[in-house]
Order: structure tokens, then C-alpha cells, then sequence
């Protein structure tokens, strides 16, 4: 198990958490018409071998939205922070 | 090339298994090749023969980081199928059956590929409506398709769960007879030793760094066995396709994740198809030294690491348990995990690139085993003609951007739930 400290409720197992992606990727505001924009936003992926900003919610705990940087290489979890207050 | 037969068997064997040639070759790579293969997995050794087979080009190299066999081609849970739904999909996985069935005369070395036929239990009527829906599209596309009630079930698998307290009640099960398993290893020997007859290059231990430019067109490869020129360069690199097209100039909608597989102690034999259930992600077949080999979910994170976390393993071992109640006391002899290129439709990417000189064969998720004969095929094609083959013309890159994605699941593009 990855071990994520969550900031509400400590460390726990990672399968307490859902996971639920790359957290690098800036959503378009609903205004914006650029297709090219909505079209990496929804599929193209950095997917980095190494630090990764990813986003995990505590479903099993707290349900707080989570952002997490983590080694793709040996899954060191690097930093846990709230992820409210950053634009998703 | 030096044939295996029953009489190079017998000759061998009365002179002591000393004069046995090398498979293939070791060469060191030559200044310019005409096609370079990145990857010398089952895809990138398929594609060089079928290029020499096929198209007569011979001036090929295979460049492969590691050691041929080392990736996911002998990561894998050997299952062979075409078993798929949508259009796009269908035929290129037929046809790939079509070249297993006869690949071991194809090559003149034995993949020991066993039609022994996959089962997938249907564990409600609704399951089982739609697994009708999917035999009716497959038979309609000439594919063998069956749906079996329960007591036909019964007769095939009676070690799975029919009890009153079975967690998911066995309703019946979708069945291709013509699907099987293959022995992993002896594709990409095979592939290897075939190529190479044909004079291809097998360059191992030989990493791809970079790539070289004239302009915008990419005329071949920096290694760390110095540089290579090449007229046209294919990718083939499973769960390493982002570095590598990164270093490219390539943006993809690709993200790497591990897939864990297991073999158990053996035992006399027991499952005699390929099975996979149907309510949970367990999919088990029966190795012929008598080990269970069995696979289940994604972990579920991004990650490059060749291993996998013990949270899938309880959750595969919960759904084989379900299943399959008499194997609980079995034990686990070793498992392993292997990085899979995620797509966000669970289908490959197989096209020339926006880069000119540039190929790409990735994206296969879990499910590259079964494509390796067509993906090297039509990957070839693609490679002699500069246009895709019509096999896989649906798998091109600008799906995505036009809304064409082929998502069997109908998961929405999560590579992470694919």
C-alpha cells in the first residue's frame, strides 16, 4: 500500500482514497471556444517518470479533494496538500 | 536459416545438443538502416519480419533498451482472443487469431499456441443479454461465438461457485472457442530467430536517448551504442511510449500504469479454458507445468515501476476465491507487474505521425499479447507504405480530436478505470 498523509485524518492506505488523475492539466474556462485547448484538457497527458501532481479524494475518510506529488518511478509521495483553493 | 525439425531433433540429440546454432545473431549496429524498430518486444520483432516477409525490406535494425523478451511480452497472461464489440476493433483482432493459428509453422518455431477456448461467466441476465448482444455482433463479423446457459457452464468449469451463497449466482457464459493461450516467451524467440534469417539486426542492451533531425524529419536515433541513421523510424516501446515520443516533439493521451499477473504452485490439471469472470476483474488460465496463471485490475495510479502494490493482489485473490472457492488454499509462487501504455479508450494508437520519418505502434494497454502477429503486420505495412493499413486505420491518433475513440468499456477517457 502507498501510505498518503492526509491532511484531515493522518496517514492511511491508499485505498481509502480514489484517485483521479493528473492535477498539471488547467480546465479552459466555459467560455473558451479553442478546441485545440478542450481537446488537451480531456486527453493529452504529460505522464512523467517522475514527480507527478495527481489528484486523490479521501472517500473512504474525510472526502476531501486531495493534490498529491508523487514518484511515477518508486511511488515516493513527495507532498499532500488540499487541493481547494487551486483552480482545477 | 538453420531449421527445427523432428530430424534436426533427433540429429542433435545423438551428437549431445552441442551443435545447436544461435538462434540469432549479436551484431553491433551499422551506420544506416532503411526502417529502425524502437523496442524489441513482440510488436517491434513482429514488425521487422512481416517488413521483411511481407515488403522486402531487409536492411532493418531492432533496437531494444534490454533484452528481447523482457517487457511486457513475457509480462503477460497469454491469452489469445477476438472476442471484441465495436467496428475497428473486431477484424484486426480476428484477423491476428487468424495468423496465431498459424504461427508456429510461420516461423518454424513452436509457440505452443492452444485453442483451448476462453469462458467468461455471465453472473446476471442482464450480463448475459449482453453478452448475446457481443456473440451476435462477433458471428455477424464471422467470428465463433457462443452464449451457454448455466448447466452448460456447469459442464466445462464445475469447480466454479454454483452454491446458494455463491457471492455472484452463475447465470450462464459467453464462449470463443477458437481463443487459447500461447507461450509468451517463444513468440518473441520465434520472431526474433525468423527476422533475423531474413537479415535483420537485433541490436540489444541499447537504449534509445534521442532522436536525429534534418529539418523537421526525423533520420534516426541517438543510442548509447552511438548514433544510427534510418529512413523511416517506428515506435514500439509499451508503457514507454510518452518518454519516447516526448523526446520526439510527440503530445500523446497516454499515461503509463502498472498490471499485475500471478502464477500459483502447480496442480493437476483443473481449468481447462481460458476463464474469465464476470463480475470482477479476474481472468485465470492453467499453465502447461500446471500453475494457475492468473491477472486482474490496474493499480490504479500512474507509474513507471515494474511491480505491483498488495492491495490489487488481495482484490484479485478476493475475486478468484468467489469464483473459483476450491483454489483458496493455494499458494501464490510469484507475480509481477509490467507498465502498460493507457489509452483513454483502451484501444492502440497505430499511425505515421505528425513528425515526419516517424512511426508510431503504442497505446496497447493489456491487451497488446493478442495483437502481436497483426500489429507487426499492418505495423509493417505502414512502415513500407507511409500510409496505414486498412486494418487499423480506425487506431490513428486523430481519433480523439474527432470523437472516433473505440471504447469498448464505455468508460469515458479515465486511462486509470480503462
Amino acid at each position: 500500500m502507498l501510505q498518503i498523509k492526509c491532511p484531515c485524518c493522518g496517514p492511511r492506505d491508499h485505498d481509502e482514497f480514489r484517485y483521479a488523475g493528473d492535477a498539471s492539466v488547467g480546465r479552459p474556462a466555459h467560455t473558451d471556444a479553442d478546441f485545440e485547448r478542450w481537446y488537451r484538457y480531456v486527453f493529452v497527458r504529460e505522464n512523467p517518470a517522475g514527480a507527478h501532481r495527481e489528484y486523490w479524494q479521501h472517500v473512504m475518510g474525510c472526502r476531501q479533494w486531495l493534490i498529491v506529488e508523487r514518484n511515477t518511478v518508486n511511488h515516493t509521495i513527495l507532498s499532500v496538500n488540499f487541493s481547494r483553493g487551486t483552480p482545477a | 536459416m538453420y531449421g527445427y525439425s523432428v530430424f534436426s531433433i533427433l540429429r542433435n540429440g545423438l551428437s549431445g545438443q552441442k551443435h545447436w546454432p544461435l538462434a540469432w545473431r549479436a551484431p553491433s549496429p551499422k551506420s544506416n538502416y532503411d526502417v529502425v524498430i524502437v523496442g524489441g518486444g513482440g510488436h517491434g520483432l513482429a514488425t521487422a519480419f512481416y517488413l521483411a516477409e511481407n515488403h522486402g525490406i531487409r536492411n532493418i535494425a531492432v533496437v531494444e533498451k534490454g533484452y528481447i523478451g523482457g517487457g511486457n511480452v513475457g509480462r503477460n497472461t497469454t491469452i489469445v482472443r477476438s472476442n471484441y464489440l465495436l467496428d475497428g476493433n473486431t477484424h484486426f483482432y480476428e484477423f491476428s487469431l487468424k495468423l496465431w493459428e498459424n504461427l508456429s509453422r510461420t516461423l518454424n518455431y513452436n509457440v505452443m499456441f492452444s485453442q483451448r477456448g476462453q469462458l467468461v461467466a455471465a453472473h446476471s441476465p442482464d450480463q448475459l443479454d449482453g453478452f448475446s448482444h457481443r456473440a451476435n455482433v462477433m458471428r455477424l463479423n464471422g467470428i465463433d461465438a457462443e452464449v451457454l446457459d448455466r448447466d452448460e457452464v456447469r459442464r466445462m468449469a464445475p469447480y466454479f461457485d454454483y452454491s446458494e451463497t455463491a457471492r455472484f449466482p452463475i447465470y450462464g457464459a459467453h464462449w470463443q472457442s477458437r481463443a487459447g493461450t500461447a507461450r509468451h516467451d517463444a513468440v518473441a524467440w520465434g520472431y526474433a530467430r525468423a527476422a533475423d534469417a531474413h537479415g535483420v539486426d537485433i541490436i540489444q542492451n541499447c537504449e534509445v536517448t534521442g532522436f536525429i533531425r534534418q529539418g523537421e524529419r526525423i533520420v534516426g536515433v541517438e543510442t548509447t551504442r552511438g548514433k544510427i541513421g534510418a529512413g523511416r523510424v517506428g515506435l514500439a516501446v509499451a508503457g514507454h511510449t510518452s518518454t519516447l515520443g516526448r523526446k520526439a516533439g510527440l503530445e500523446l493521451p497516454i499515461e503509463s500504469h502498472i498490471l499485475q499477473a500471478f502464477v500459483t504452485e502447480p496442480i493437476k490439471p483443473l481449468v481447462h479454458q481460458t476463464v474469465a469472470y464476470g463480475a470482477d476483474h479476474f481472468y485465470v488460465s492453467q499453465s502447461d507445468k500446471g500453475g494457475l496463471v492468473f491477472g486482474g485490475a490496474l493499480d490504479g495510479y500512474n507509474s513507471y515501476a515494474q511491480r505491483g502494490n498488495l492491495g490489487i493482489v488481495r482484490d484479485v485473490a478476493e475475486a478468484a476465491v468467489a469464483l473459483m472457492p476450491c483454489i483458496s488454499r493455494l499458494r501464490i509462487l510469484r507475480h509481477w507487474g509490467g507498465v502498460m501504455d493507457m489509452t483513454p479508450d483502451a484501444s492502440p494508437i497505430m499511425c505515421p505521425t505528425p513528425i515526419d520519418g516517424l512511426y508510431l505502434n503504442g497505446g496497447w494497454c493489456y491487451g497488446g499479447f493478442k495483437a502481436t502477429p497483426a500489429s507487426g503486420w499492418c505495423f509493417a505495412h505502414t512502415l513500407a507504405t507511409g500510409a496505414p493499413h486498412p486494418l487499423i486505420a480506425a487506431y490513428g491518433l486523430d481519433r480523439f480530436r474527432t470523437g472516433r475513440t473505440i471504447d469498448e468499456a464505455g468508460i469515458g477517457p479515465f486511462a486509470w478505470l480503462q
